[in-house]
């Protein structure tokens, strides 16, 4: 069987299509094993594991810590807030530390882009980013791509949109570089001041007209406005931003064809989503929790079947 | 080579007959084939249970036991997964696990782990080809065997099936 051509899941941009292929293929059999009565498997049972959040999360860390007590590995947790970062330990110290107590594996969220490729090259563990400031957040992509997969059967020939925050959001570049990877076609949507200028160079289209965007694609994937990355005003209000960009019932209704609703998650019900269209046949958001914890496993297996086996 | 179609042939009925000699009708049985070789040997057993002796009904599951092998990361290559395949539930059955090659016995000791996600059978117990004497890391011993074969460690035997390798047949690899 091929392996997975890297040590440490950086980012979408550092892996081929062909792992992404094969992270889904392992997926497969995981989303299997979490839906058996016993939903536990024993592989990673010598494989210690630390989640090192440095900037607050709930469902990825939830879904990182099902994903790895699933395949029996040991955890530890780590947040930010109530540890010695707070007193000026640098991030190679902390992890140094922590990594001496022999864990093989670290999950890291930090705010600042690039922590992760930073930290595979300072210290020796593999590592998977859980998403670094606006930069990436490989596992949600695989995910969402995932999901689409699932549902549609494949990820080559589709459309699909990207609607919202652009600029903030490192779940819109990993989604933009797998999905491309994959074979799809992607565009982004969003008021003008939160598309950033380069964007076109990864080969994007964009749209700034909603409906237009929802007729041209099979997938829309609504992004949340993330208020808390927002330093200045990027549009007038909520309420504006909700009537040119919030997907609604009525606007979904009248496009001609049926398209696939996904959201990353915590929804703004109400802003970039209406509750009838998040809780709608159409929207597989639901699905993409579930699939988080398969392919969080797959990626967790693959990386740890690359780590070395010591007899000490 | 150490069988051919017919010997295979003539072993497969024997070893229905022994099943149908233990399990009766099947209705409290459940046939697990365990991936990837022994689904071939499993489907086998079924058809010809089905066919010749006229039992309706059987349970045949495919149980992948990747996951829950030993000798993770310890190898050259990757393990690679396949399909498990279970609809029913384990629970106070007789589970017959069928394999073509027993050797070391590891492979089984996985899959009465595994199997254990599928609830508390009643009894286990195992079926297989080929029974490799002198040659178990495990206290683990075949139920029923279709035939006891003496090979070093440096041998290979290789079970082909018609559906899978063109020919039924069981082969003595010298490596």
């Amino acid at each position: 069987m091929s392996e997975l051509s890297v040590n440490h899941l950086l980012g979408i941009k550092y892996i081929t299509e062909a792992d992404i292929q094969l992270i889904f293929e392992t997926a497969d059999h995981f989303k299997e094993v979490i839906n058996r009565p016993i939903k536990k498997v024993p592989s990673l049972r010598d494989i210690t594991i630390a989640n090192l959040f440095f900037e607050n999360s709930t469902r990825t860390k939830l879904s990182f810590e099902l994903a790895e007590k699933r395949l029996s590995a040991d955890v530890i947790n780590f947040a930010s807030s109530s540890s010695s970062v707070t007193k000026g330990e640098t991030l190679i110290d902390t992890v140094n530390n922590i990594l001496s107590m022999k864990v093989d594996m670290v999950v890291m969220r930090h705010p600042n882009p690039g922590a992760g490729v930073f930290l595979s090259k300072h210290v020796n563990a593999s590592i998977i980013n859980a998403g670094d400031g606006a930069h990436e957040h490989p596992t949600q992509a695989l995910l969402d791509t995932y999901s689409i997969r699932e549902k549609l059967g494949d990820v080559a020939g589709k459309n699909v949109v990207i609607v919202g925050d652009i600029l903030h959001s490192r779940v819109a570049l990993s989604n933009i570089f797998a999905l491309q990877k994959l074979g799809a076609t992607v565009k982004v949507c969003g008021p003008k001041t939160l598309i950033p200028k380069y964007i076109e160079k990864l080969n994007v289209g964009i749209e700034t007209n909603l409906r237009k965007a929802l007729e041209w694609c099979d997938v829309a994937n609504m992004l949340r406005v993330q208020n808390e990355r927002m330093d200045i005003s990027y549009f007038p209000t909520t309420r504006e931003y909700t009537q040119q960009f919030g997907l609604n019932k009525k606007i979904l209704d009248s496009l001609n064809k049926e398209i696939v609703v996904m959201h990353p998650g915590p929804i703004n019900r109400g802003v970039e989503i209406t509750s009838d269209v998040a809780d709608s046949k159409q929207s597989i958001i639901l699905e993409q929790v579930q699939n988080g914890v398969a392919i969080r496993m797959a990626v967790i297996y693959l990386l740890a079947s690359k780590i070395k086996h010591h007899e000490d | 080579m150490l069988l051919n179609a017919t010997e295979i042939n003539i072993a497969l009925n024997r070893l229905a007959c022994q099943l149908i000699e233990k399990h009766d009708d099947f209705s409290k049985t459940v046939l697990i084939g365990i991936q990837p070789r022994g689904v071939f040997l499993a489907e086998r057993l079924k058809t010809l249970l089905e066919t010749e002796y006229k039992i309706k009904n059987i349970k045949l599951g495919y149980l992948d036991i990747t996951f829950y092998r030993d000798d993770f990361r310890r190898g050259e290559k990757p393990l690679e997964a396949n399909k498990t395949k279970i609809n029913f539930i384990v629970e106070d059955k007789n589970v017959v696990f069928i394999d073509d090659v027993l050797f070391t016995g590891r492979s089984i000791r996985s899959a009465l782990t595994a199997v254990q996600s599928f609830g508390r059978p009643l009894e286990i117990e195992l079926l297989t080809l080929i029974d490799r004497r002198f040659s178990r890391h495990l206290p683990i011993q075949p139920d029923y065997r279709g035939r006891q074969v003496d090979a070093i460690n440096g041998e290979k035997v290789k079970v082909c099936w018609k559906e899978n390798d063109g020919e039924d047949a069981v082969y003595l690899v010298k490596n």
